[in-house]
């Protein structure tokens, strides 16, 4: 039973110390930001590799994410006879809740996990004892430009995975189920609204966005300096920062719906 | 500048533009729900009985076609009545005095909105009148109560 107690509590306390020096870490970050921001050349980098490289996957991931949601919704709809609302349904859908999480979760599995084990590797072959011994913060110098190019690159992922998962429910909806296209488009315009739905969907994916890259950075800055090490950073960010955006979602979501 | 320096410039350049260019179509899908608010628009307010489940930016219609939207719900504490404020598109502001507004919905399971019947009054209103003339939301299922009641106290022989 002791045993027990002393195992749990181990835990817990390790649990407590990792989550404390993640907060530490982040606090750490603040004042770097604006200095990071006089070498663009290191960010713009470090865009191309994690928000660049990852274009790809996410559109083709909303393509046919929005795909899928027209054929689902369709049947529903049309034993109501709303057809015309499919578009409606599908961009509330997609730029609330669907555009910003599934991009963020496509993002941390794609780029996250690429960051932690690069950061990870630097650890463990010793390149940030050799960039600190060159009186070069590595912070600064590596943490920093991942963390602001995550931050600038997710909203934007999440836009363009909204935008072309319309097109693929405007493609599906209207060109292969029938669906008027004059009404698919004035019942967007009529129901859509650009602070409650645009508005809470690009705060959610920002906030993704910090909490994605932030996990990177920090995962891999701290791996342990071995092989498991680094596959364990990789593998705790893809998996911690899915948690997270499914939490924060959750919160924002109860946060930005009226009336609940 | 390196060639490849120079690639990753271009395509962070277009990656960015992309997502810009993604953000400005979705805005311009969402700016619909306020369609008015770019036009210049004058404001009528309505006293109702019951309002239903009218709701905010609900359409506004005259002949049919949506013309403004419902801007305010408010309850007026002095005649428990509900107050709507109507934001219309000022082109139509040739609305004569004795206009009646009533609560309509758009199809059997469609929201509500409001629908003008303009009168033949040669007074037209002003920003900020009230209409005098207006009619309750009908509610259905008080429809459907009624209707149960009168059929059951018939005798059935």
């Amino acid at each position: 039973m002791s045993t027990l107690v002393r195992n749990s509590w181990s835990r817990f306390s390790e649990f407590a110390a990792t989550f404390g020096g993640f907060q530490m870490f982040s606090f750490r970050l603040l004042p770097y930001l604006p200095a990071a921001l006089l070498k663009p050349r290191l960010i713009t980098e470090q865009i191309y590799a994690i928000g660049v490289l990852s274009l790809v996957l996410t559109m083709f991931g909303g393509f046919f994410v929005g795909t899928v949601l027209a054929l689902q919704s369709y049947g529903t709809l049309v034993e109501f006879g709303q057809v015309d609302s499919l578009g409606a349904f599908a961009a509330e859908a997609l730029v609330r809740e669907l555009g910003p999480v599934v991009a963020a979760l496509l993002f941390a599995g794609r780029a996250g996990s690429a960051v932690a084990s690069e950061l990870g590797l630097m650890r463990a072959t010793d390149q940030i004892a050799a960039i600190e011994l060159m009186a070069v913060d590595p912070v600064e110098r590596i943490v920093v430009p991942r963390f602001i190019a995550g931050m600038i690159s997710v909203p934007l992922l999440a836009a363009i995975f909204c935008a072309v998962g319309m097109l693929g429910v405007y493609l599906v909806g209207v060109h292969l189920l029938g669906v008027d296209g004059g009404a698919f488009w004035t019942h967007i315009h009529d129901r859509v609204d650009l602070y409650e739905d645009l508005g809470s969907g690009m705060l959610k994916s920002f906030v993704f966005g910090v909490s994605a890259s932030l996990m990177g950075v920090y995962e891999g800055f701290y791996a342990a300096p071995t092989p498991a090490g680094v596959s364990r950073a990789a593998t705790r960010t893809v998996v911690i920062t899915s948690v997270w955006i499914l939490l924060f979602d959750f919160i924002l979501t109860g946060i930005s719906l009226p009336g609940v | 500048m390196s060639d490849t320096a120079r690639g990753v410039d271009i395509s962070v350049g277009l990656f960015i533009l992309l997502g810009l260019v993604s953000v400005i179509f979705l805005v311009s899908q969402s700016l619909g729900a306020s369609d008015i608010s770019g036009n210049a628009s004058y404001t009528l307010h309505a006293k109702f009985d019951h309002i239903g489940d009218l709701k905010i930016r609900a359409p506004v219609a005259l002949a049919g076609v949506t013309i403004g939207r419902v801007s305010r719900i408010s309850v007026d504490p002095d005649e428990f009545r509900a107050t709507v404020d109507l934001r219309i598109d000022s082109r139509f502001s040739q609305l004569p005095v004795d206009t009646f507004a009533s609560i309509a919905t758009a199809g059997i399971f469609g929201g509500k909105y409001i629908d003008l019947s303009p009168g033949g009054d040669d007074m037209v209103l002003q920003d900020d009148d009230e209409l005098e003339f207006t009619q309750s939301a009908i509610l259905l299922e008080n429809l459907i109560g009624k209707f149960m009641l009168n059929t059951k106290g018939e005798p059935t022989e």
